[in-house]
């Protein structure tokens, strides 16, 4: 008659040899870029199902088709029509296909941000070296990349096919530089916004909805009251309307940085607009990487 | 057999503003009504720039997005969550299932849609209150057929809001404005010309016959609601992905 905890014990534990891992281990910056390389395939539907790849490269495609068929026109048609330069500027192009590239942010930052929080696989992320802001950071770099190629695609496109088309070297780099800039803004204005909703709304519908409703909704009402202000003189308050939708609030940005044609009925005029654009661009991005950090700041790890 | 059930209706009022969802609802009116105070405040009554504002963002953007948040809020989450199998399991018709949920659509269609046009019609011109008055008309029509169309959309597929939003972008946006023949096909234009011929002086889709907008918004109420019922009753929960 003997209880268990009485006694000599019998249990051994035996060393049979396994060892641990003891070769080098990569620190947070591999970490991070890791997590980088796969937020940016996945935001293209690499690495994921099929039915993903559909959305985001069926964008793609479309992003590039309107290009392809101006840079067409371009190369059999300059002489006869007498073009000397873009049929569409390059600055004006992301505003004219600004429903795709709405549609390519809102249906992926539900995909890289609000997954991991609804599924709590965060918890997964948080348990490596990497700090919480190292992920949200990176997570938002991988968007803001993603969207800045799909606007860089079609204008790469239309430099070289302007190329093709014997237009001047010298100028046509210019400003496909100062639109390749524009780009990697509006990316960034975009996709900062966009992951901080999606962060908010964590059910992935309605993130994409509100993401879209956000874009949609706030260029349809700068767009109507830069017509109206246009139309009837006050054309200091649609300049001020601009800053409040990121496709008019970074195509204002070109117009005063580069002197791009403008594609708003009423484009920042002056110094002192210029700067207030700049401002609420930084303001847009930081802000919104801000706000990001504090709401991770809650998520339990 | 009644035709609407009370309880699913008050199940489905709370899930369309029981949720974060809600937000959305009321703010997307609240956009309207202030940019139509701030037109006014620019411009005055004038009759040009109330029909820029109320087609442009009211009938093109603030009613069909309602209609999709509150058809979708009322139908895609139990769908999504699987619990649609507990209602769908009740000896009730399913086309009574159908129109008791599309019921409370089409009561958020009218209060956050409708309504607000009327107000912002009202606002950018009081003088002539039979503008605003058609353009609750014409989108209380274009609501309804919005619901329809997307309560079929919730039941066909999972990713029925980005579906509805694609759809709505681009062949309702994009297309719409770059190819004229889309007016045919086209929800948000057959409730222009409703708004059209209610109002009398105003001018926004060329040459749409209202009895072919009025039939063809019928014809899509109806018949989707109908799909919709019809699909119900072969329904089958499907894993995501």
């Amino acid at each position: 008659m003997s209880t268990p905890s009485e006694g000599a014990p019998t249990g051994v534990i035996h060393d049979i040899g396994y060892r641990p891992y003891a070769g080098p281990r990569l620190g947070e910056g591999a970490v991070a870029w890791a997590l980088f390389v796969t937020g940016l395939r996945n935001s293209f539907g690499l690495g994921r199902s099929g039915r993903s790849k559909v959305l985001p490269m069926g964008l793609l495609a479309l992003m590039l088709l309107p290009a392809l068929i101006l840079v067409g026109v371009l190369v059999q048609a300059k002489d006869l029509l007498g073009l000397d330069q873009q049929i569409v500027a390059y600055s004006t192009y992301p505003m004219t296909t600004q429903l795709l590239i709405s549609v390519f942010v809102a249906s992926q930052a539900p995909a890289l941000i609000s997954r991991d929080l609804r599924f709590r696989t965060i918890t997964l992320y948080l348990a490596r070296p990497a700090r919480r802001a190292t992920y949200v950071l990176v997570r938002m770099a991988s968007l803001t990349a993603a969207t800045f190629l799909l606007v860089a695609a079609p204008l790469v496109l239309m430099y070289v096919g302007g190329l093709l088309a014997d237009l001047p070297l010298g100028r046509e780099s210019q400003r496909v530089g100062g639109a390749l800039v524009g780009a990697l803004l509006l990316a960034a204005c975009l996709a900062c916004t966009a992951a901080l909703v999606a962060a908010l709304t964590i059910r992935r519908g309605l993130a994409v909805t509100a993401v879209i409703v956000l874009l949609l909704v706030t260029y349809t009402v700068v767009a109507t009251i830069q017509g109206i202000s246009a139309d009837t003189g006050h054309a200091r308050v649609g300049e001020v309307a601009g800053i409040f939708s990121p496709y008019t609030l970074v195509n204002g940005v070109q117009v005063y940085v580069f002197d791009a044609p403008h594609a708003t009925r009423t484009p920042p005029t002056g110094d002192g607009m210029g700067v207030l654009y700049l401002l609420a661009t930084a303001v847009t991005v930081l802000g919104s990487v801000g706000a990001m950090l504090l709401r991770y700041r809650k998520v339990q790890g | 057999m009644s035709a609407v059930s009370p309880t699913i209706v008050r199940i489905g009022a709370h899930s369309v503003f029981g949720r974060r969802r809600g937000i959305l609802l009321f703010l997307l009116p609240l956009v309207l009504v202030g940019l139509a105070v701030l037109v006014r405040a620019l411009v005055g009554e004038d009759l040009r720039s109330t029909e820029d504002t109320l087609y442009g963002l009211g009938l093109a953007v603030v009613v069909p997005l309602v209609a999709l948040l509150a058809t979708t809020g009322v139908l895609a989450p139990e769908i999504d969550d699987g619990s649609i199998s507990y209602l769908l399991a009740k000896p009730i018709s399913r086309h009574t299932i159908v129109a008791s949920k599309l019921l409370v659509a089409w009561a958020c269609v009218l209060v956050f849609g409708a309504l607000p046009m009327l107000v912002a019609g009202l606002v950018l011109l009081l003088g002539q209150p039979e503008v605003g008055f058609a353009f609750a008309v014409g989108s209380l029509a274009g609501g309804l057929a919005y619901c329809s169309l997307f309560a079929l959309l919730s039941v066909m597929t999972r990713h029925a809001v980005v579906i509805g939003l694609l759809y709505l972008l681009l062949w309702e946006g994009l297309l719409g404005g770059l190819l004229d023949g889309v007016r045919w096909l086209s929800v948000t234009r057959w409730a222009a010309a409703i708004t059209e011929q209610v109002a009398g002086q105003v001018t926004l889709v060329d040459d749409l016959g209202f009895t072919y907008a009025v039939v063809a918004t019928v014809v899509v109420v109806v018949l989707g609601g109908w799909l919709t019922g019809r699909r119900l009753q072969a329904f089958n929960l499907t894993g995501d992905e």
